[in-house]
């Protein structure tokens, strides 16, 4: 049953993700981006994860794509040309560099894929993936990184809100 | 197991005949009848049947004639894709948003627990708050695919203004959540059966901010930027004619209607009459036994709730038709420079004073 849900969704995804990386035009990139987000979520709904799925929506698709679309549109963004961009030595030498870290991450995720037990499900408690339960996580076992994180993005709010100024000014 | 299947239906069936049934064309009468009111006008008479005007009721029904005959218009250059689906992306989310709305709490129905709400989610209020989020893109892409420049101004207002506000109505729900200590809308719902729990009385700041912010988030005036009849054309939608622009226009007044079943359930006691607790009102009808009480009750309640709404979705048409509107820096001014900050001190005050009592 959860297999019949988990594969069209799963297909969905990887479709959609295709789509981002072949589209011509940035729009439509996004566009597929966003769908991909939202394929995303349900993947985390089918492992109990509500809050996590509402969170991707929210934060990823809900606010953070709008910006992106935003920003596309502010600069009026046109169908770029294929040629150009991967023809430069500098970006050549980018590409190989995400190209092996990409290699890299897809070993680590096969590593991990075959040494899984694949055959006996997991059981879950009945708190697992309700908000209560990962905010108690949150805030006791992990409450350390959880602040170190907070303040990283404290930070990074204010370092975009100072860069922003001095060009204003 | 089918017996639960089909209360669900059921609930689905009446969630949308109360939205898209009811509430769409009736709301377009109304505004037309407020704003005569407002304006010492009589409004729309014209529209008959045989003679029998019913009080401009009738506009309804020419109103979706034109709408369902009227040419389907894509200018040239127009993504047609995108510009086909962007209605539809406003839509969804305006209806979406009711499946974890609650429109009364539970009852015992035939030795049944029937509660009204189609899906109760852990996460409910974060849905409401996501689905309302991907909204934006139904209005951003619309305005981007139909190669036109108000349309294009139109959208890109929209983008931001619904950005700016989201912010406000996510920190203002968080006050709300801290006095409540549930996500669940139908938990939110059942604690304010205490009159003295209602959100209003708990979170006054934070009802104004919300009803601010969910304003602007619908773009009527006076947060009206995106649209800009006087100078945008029609903003995002100015290409669109027909059945498509019947679905934006839709879209608005349901959109009224959610705010006010939100509003409702977070500051107004949800489906509860002050001072009557349940209780009291089922040993009232006790003579019609277990059943027939609780459906007395239930039909209370859901009365209640749709009343309250009503009143919600009254008070945004008196402020539709009573301010001016904001210039597109004065909305940007307020959302970030005064209700940023406020919410932000309303969580501190709540935590506060959550702090002291306990």
């Amino acid at each position: 049953m959860e297999l019949l849900i988990f594969y069209p969704l799963a297909g969905f995804c990887v479709v959609l993700a295709l789509g981002v990386v072949f589209n011509n035009s940035p729009v439509g990139s996004a566009i597929s981006l966003i769908g991909m987000m939202l394929g995303l979520s349900g993947v985390f709904v089918l492992q109990q994860a509500h809050f996590i799925a509402i969170l991707q929506i929210i934060i990823y698709a809900g606010a953070i794509m709008v910006l992106f679309m935003f920003v596309i549109m502010l600069l009026n963004l046109k169908k770029g040309d294929d040629a150009g961009w991967i023809a430069r030595e500098r970006n050549l030498l980018l590409s190989v560099l995400t190209g092996l870290l990409a290699v890299g991450i897809l070993y680590k995720i096969s590593d991990v894929l075959f040494s899984a037990q694949m055959d006996t499900p997991a059981t879950l408690p009945d708190s697992f993936g309700t908000v209560a339960n990962i905010g108690e996580t949150l805030f006791t076992d992990f409450v350390l990184p959880f602040e170190v994180a907070s303040i990283l993005l404290l930070a990074a709010m204010v370092g975009a809100v100072v860069l922003a100024k001095t060009k204003l000014d | 197991m089918w017996v639960d299947l089909l209360i669900t239906l059921v609930k689905i069936l009446f969630v949308f005949a109360v939205t898209v049934g009811f509430f769409a064309p009736v709301l377009t009468w109304v505004e037309r009848k407020q704003s005569a009111l407002m304006q010492d006008r009589i409004g729309a008479n014209r529209a008959d049947i045989m003679g029998f005007t019913a009080l401009g009721l009738f506009h309804i029904i020419a109103d979706a004639l034109k709408m369902f005959t009227k040419e389907d218009f894509i200018p040239d250059g127009a993504n047609r894709v995108l510009h086909t689906i962007s209605p539809i992306i406003a839509l969804v989310p305006a209806l979406l948003t009711f499946a974890v709305v609650p429109f009364g709490g539970h009852y015992n129905l035939f030795g049944k627990d029937v509660h009204l709400v189609i899906s109760d989610l852990d996460v409910g209020l974060l849905f409401v708050f996501a689905i309302a989020s991907l909204a934006t893109y139904g209005y951003v892409i619309a305005g981007w695919s139909s190669n036109n420049n108000w349309s294009l101004l139109g959208s890109m207002r929209t983008a931001s203004q619904m950005i700016s506000y989201e912010v406000t109505m996510g920190l203002t729900i968080i006050g709300v959540l801290m006095v409540y200590g549930s996500m669940k809308l139908t938990d939110i719902g059942a604690i304010q059966e205490n009159f003295w729990m209602w959100g209003i009385f708990l979170q006054p700041v934070g009802f104004f901010m919300f009803l601010t912010a969910s304003i602007a988030e619908n773009k009527r005036i006076p947060f009206d930027a995106p649209e800009a009849e006087s100078e945008l054309v029609a903003g995002y939608f100015t290409e669109y004619s027909g059945l498509k622009f019947g679905m934006f226009f839709m879209a608005e007044f349901i959109e009224m209607v959610t705010i006010g079943a939100i509003m409702t359930i977070l500051f107004l006691g949800a489906w509860h009459i002050p001072f009557l607790s349940s209780a009291t009102l089922l040993s009232w009808f006790d003579f019609l036994g277990t059943t027939g009480s609780n459906l007395v009750l239930m039909l209370i309640h859901v009365g209640v709730f749709f009343a309250k709404v009503c009143f919600f979705i009254w008070l945004q048409m008196i402020i539709r038709w009573t301010l001016p509107r904001f210039r597109y820096d004065q909305i940007m001014k307020l959302g970030w420079k005064i209700l940023l900050p406020l919410s932000l001190a309303n969580i501190l005050v709540t935590g506060l004073v959550i702090l002291a009592l306990n």
